[in-house]
C-alpha cells in the first residue's frame, strides 16, 4: 500500500509541475490543483498508513490511527479550494481585461507576435 | 497568570473587518474611522505587549486552554512584540496615506482587506505552532491578493495572477515541509519540534534535512531571497503604491519565520542539520544584495526601483542572519526595523510621483506639483536606504559590518560595493526625476490637491528613521537582549510546559 500511495503522490506532483510550467492560465491552475491533491495525500500519509483502524475512540478498537493528519488535511483542502477559487476568478478577470490568457508579463513580445 | 491581551492583535481585526464589510459597505467615511481606530488600538496593544515582554520571560497563550503540545499555542516574546509594534506603526502611516490620497475610493473593501491583512501578519508573528503559522500565512496572503489588485487594471490583474500562482506553489511546499516534520517528530508545536529534533535518531536526519530545506525555501519565497526573489519586482511594482508599502512588512514576515525556525528548531548545534542552513543562506543572501543593488541601478521605472531596494535590504538582513551569532542577529534586527520603514517610505514617495506624473518612468518630464518637497523626502530617504550617514541605514550597516568581521574579505566587499551601486542608482533616479525636469522647460503641472496627510505619513516614517538614529544606543541594548534570548531558546521552550521536558 505504501508503494501505491507513493507512486500516486509522485505522479500527481509530476503532472502538476509539468502543467504549471505551461504558458496559459488554465493548465497552470489545473497543475496547481493536482499539486494540492498530491500534498493532501502526502499529509494523510504522514500519520502512517494503517488499514481498518478507527481515528476516534471506540470501545472495541484494537488500535487507533493518527487523527491529527486527517484534521490537517481537512484544513489544507478547504484552504487550497478557496485559493483555487480566487485564482480562477483573477485569471478570468485578467483574460477579460487583456484579451489573452498568457501568464508571463512580456507585453511587447506579445504585440510583435500578433503583428507578425 | 495568563494574559488574554496576547490574542487581542488577532481578534480585534478579525472582529472589526467583517463589521466593516457587513455594516459599512457603502459609507467610506465610517470605514475610514473604524479602520484607523482599529489600527491605532492595535498600536496601543502592541506597545503594551512590548513593555510586558521586555520585563517578563516569553509568555504562552493556550487557545481553548489545551496544554502544549496538544493544543495550539500563541507565544509572546520580545521578537514577536517588536514585530507587532513595527507592523502597527507601519499600518498607521499607510492608512493615513491611503485616506489622504483617496486610494481607498478606487475600489471596494480596502479597509476590510487591510484589517484582515493585519490579522494574518499579527497571527504569524504570535503563533507558536507550525501548522498555525501556515494558516496565518494563508490569511495574510488571501487578504494581500485582494489588496494587490485593488483598483484593478490590466497589468495589475495579470501581475496578480502570477503573484497568486507563486504563493500557491509556496503554500503547497510549506504543507510538504510540515507533513514531513510531523511524520518525523510527531508534533507541530514549534518548541516541541525543537526538543524532538535535537534528540533525533540518526536514521531520521536525512528526512528532517529535507524538511528544513523545504521550509527555508518557503520562507525564502516570502522573504525574496535569491533565487526565489523573481516574483517580487513585478508584484510590488504593479501593486498600488500604499499596498506595496504595507507589503514591506510581508517580506519581513519571511525573515521573521526564518529567524524563528533557524534559532529555535534548526540551530547550528543540531546534529541533523548542522551548518547546512548557514552554508545555503550566506551565498544566497550575498547574491540577493548584489541583485537588489544592480536592480536599483538598472530600474527603468520608479516603482521597480523601490521594489529592488526592498530586495537589497533583505539581502543585508539575511547576510547577518547567516552568521548565527547573537551579535549579528541583533544587528540584523536593527537593520530590519530601519529597512521596513525606509522601504515603505520609498514606495509611498514613488506613488506620489507616479500619481502626479501619470507614469512611473524614470525620464526627464515636466515639473510636478510640490516638486521641492517630494524631492527633499526622496533625498532623505535615499540617504537612509543607501546607508549613508547620518541616518539609521548607516548605523545599521555599520553594525552588520562590525558583527561580520570574521568573513570580512567577502562580506564587506559585497556590502560596500552594493552600497556604492545603490548610491549611484538613487543619485541617477533622483537627478533624472527632479533636476532634469527643470531643463525640459515646459510649464509646471497646473494643480494637484496638496494632500498634507500623505506627506505627514511619509514624514512620520522618516521621523521613525531619525528616532532610530538618535536612540540607536538604547534600541541596540534592547535588541542585544532579544538576540541573546533567541539564541538561547530554553526560556521559550520552557514556557510551553511540555510533558517530559524541564
Amino acid at each position: 500500500m505504501e508503494a501505491l500511495i507513493a507512486i500516486a503522490i509522485g505522479t500527481l506532483t509530476a503532472g502538476g509541475i509539468y502543467l504549471m510550467l505551461r504558458q496559459r492560465t488554465f493548465p497552470v491552475i489545473i497543475g496547481l490543483t493536482l499539486l494540492s491533491y498530491a500534498v493532501n495525500v502526502f499529509i494523510f500519509a504522514a500519520g502512517r498508513l494503517v488499514p481498518g483502524l478507527p481515528a476516534i475512540i471506540a470501545k472495541d478498537a484494537a488500535g487507533y490511527t493518527d487523527p491529527l493528519p486527517q484534521a490537517l488535511v481537512l484544513t489544507a483542502i478547504v484552504i487550497s479550494f478557496g485559493m483555487t477559487a480566487v485564482i480562477v476568478l483573477m485569471a478570468l478577470g485578467s483574460w477579460l481585461e487583456s484579451g489573452h490568457d498568457k501568464v508571463d508579463m512580456d507585453d511587447e513580445k506579445d504585440e510583435q507576435e500578433t503583428r507578425a | 497568570m495568563m494574559s488574554h491581551w496576547i490574542i487581542a492583535p488577532v481578534v480585534l481585526p478579525a472582529v472589526i473587518a467583517p463589521l466593516i464589510v457587513l455594516m459599512m459597505r457603502n459609507d467610506l467615511t465610517l470605514q475610514r474611522v473604524f479602520g484607523l481606530a482599529s489600527t491605532l488600538a492595535l498600536a496601543a496593544i502592541a506597545a503594551a505587549l512590548l513593555i510586558a515582554s521586555s520585563h517578563n520571560p516569553p509568555e504562552i497563550y493556550l487557545l481553548g486552554n489545551w496544554p502544549a503540545p496538544f493544543g495550539i499555542v500563541l507565544m509572546l516574546d520580545r521578537l514577536s512584540a517588536m514585530m507587532l509594534m513595527l507592523t502597527a506603526l507601519l499600518a498607521i502611516a499607510v492608512q493615513l496615506y491611503v485616506i489622504s490620497t483617496n486610494w481607498d475610493a478606487r475600489g471596494r473593501h480596502f479597509h476590510a482587506l487591510f484589517l484582515f491583512q493585519m490579522m494574518g501578519i499579527n497571527g504569524a508573528f504570535l503563533t507558536g505552532d507550525a501548522f498555525n503559522l501556515f494558516v496565518f500565512f494563508e490569511v495574510l496572503l488571501i487578504a494581500s491578493y485582494g489588496l494587490m489588485i485593488h483598483g484593478a487594471g490590466k497589468d495589475r490583474l495579470r501581475a496578480g495572477v502570477q503573484y497568486i500562482a507563486f504563493n500557491l506553489i509556496a503554500s503547497t511546499l510549506f504543507l510538504f515541509a510540515l507533513a514531513t516534520i510531523y511524520a518525523v517528530t510527531g508534533t507541530l508545536n514549534m518548541a516541541d519540534i525543537a526538543v524532538k529534533v535535537a534528540a533525533l535518531p540518526e536514521g531520521d536526519a536525512a528526512l528532517i534535512r529535507v524538511a528544513a530545506v523545504l521550509m527555508l525555501s518557503v520562507f525564502a519565497i516570502k522573504g525574496a531571497l535569491v533565487p526565489l526573489q523573481f516574483w517580487l519586482p513585478g508584484t510590488y511594482a504593479n501593486a498600488p503604491g500604499p499596498v506595496a508599502a504595507l507589503f514591506a512588512i510581508m517580506t519581513k514576515v519571511g525573515a521573521y519565520a526564518i529567524l524563528r525556525t533557524t534559532t529555535l528548531i534548526f540551530p547550528p548545534e543540531t546534529a541533523a542539520t548542522g551548518g547546512m542552513i548557514a552554508d545555503i543562506m550566506l551565498p544566497a543572501a550575498l547574491v540577493t544584495l548584489a541583485i537588489g543593488s544592480i536592480g536599483i541601478l538598472g530600474a527603468t521605472t520608479l516603482p521597480r526601483l523601490a521594489a529592488f531596494s526592498g530586495i537589497a535590504s533583505m539581502g543585508t538582513i539575511f547576510t547577518a542572519f547567516a552568521a548565527f551569532t547573537p551579535e549579528a542577529t541583533s544587528a540584523a534586527l536593527y537593520y530590519l526595523l530601519h529597512s521596513t520603514l525606509a522601504t515603505a517610505a520609498v514606495f509611498l514617495i514613488a506613488d506620489l510621483v507616479t500619481d502626479r506624473r501619470g507614469n512611473g518612468t524614470l525620464t526627464a518630464q515636466p515639473r510636478i506639483a510640490q516638486q521641492g518637497l517630494i524631492a527633499a523626502l526622496f533625498f532623505a530617504n535615499a540617504i537612509a536606504l543607501a546607508g549613508m550617514p547620518p541616518l539609521s541605514g548607516f548605523i545599521g550597516k555599520l553594525m552588520v559590518l562590525d558583527a561580520l568581521r570574521a568573513d570580512a574579505a567577502l562580506i564587506w566587499t559585497v556590502i560596500l560595493v552594493s552600497s556604492f551601486l545603490m548610491v549611484l542608482g538613487f543619485g541617477r533616479a533622483g537627478s533624472t526625476l527632479f533636476w532634469k525636469s527643470h531643463a525640459t522647460g515646459e510649464a509646471a503641472e497646473p494643480h494637484h490637491s496638496p494632500e498634507p496627510m500623505a506627506f505627514a505619513a511619509i514624514g512620520g516614517l522618516l521621523a521613525g528613521l531619525v528616532l532610530l538614529t538618535i536612540f540607536a544606543g538604547p534600541v541596540k541594548d534592547w535588541l542585544d537582549a532579544t538576540a541573546a534570548a533567541l539564541h538561547a531558546p530554553a526560556a521559550y521552550i520552557g514556557a510551553n510546559n511540555l510533558p517530559g521536558v524541564n
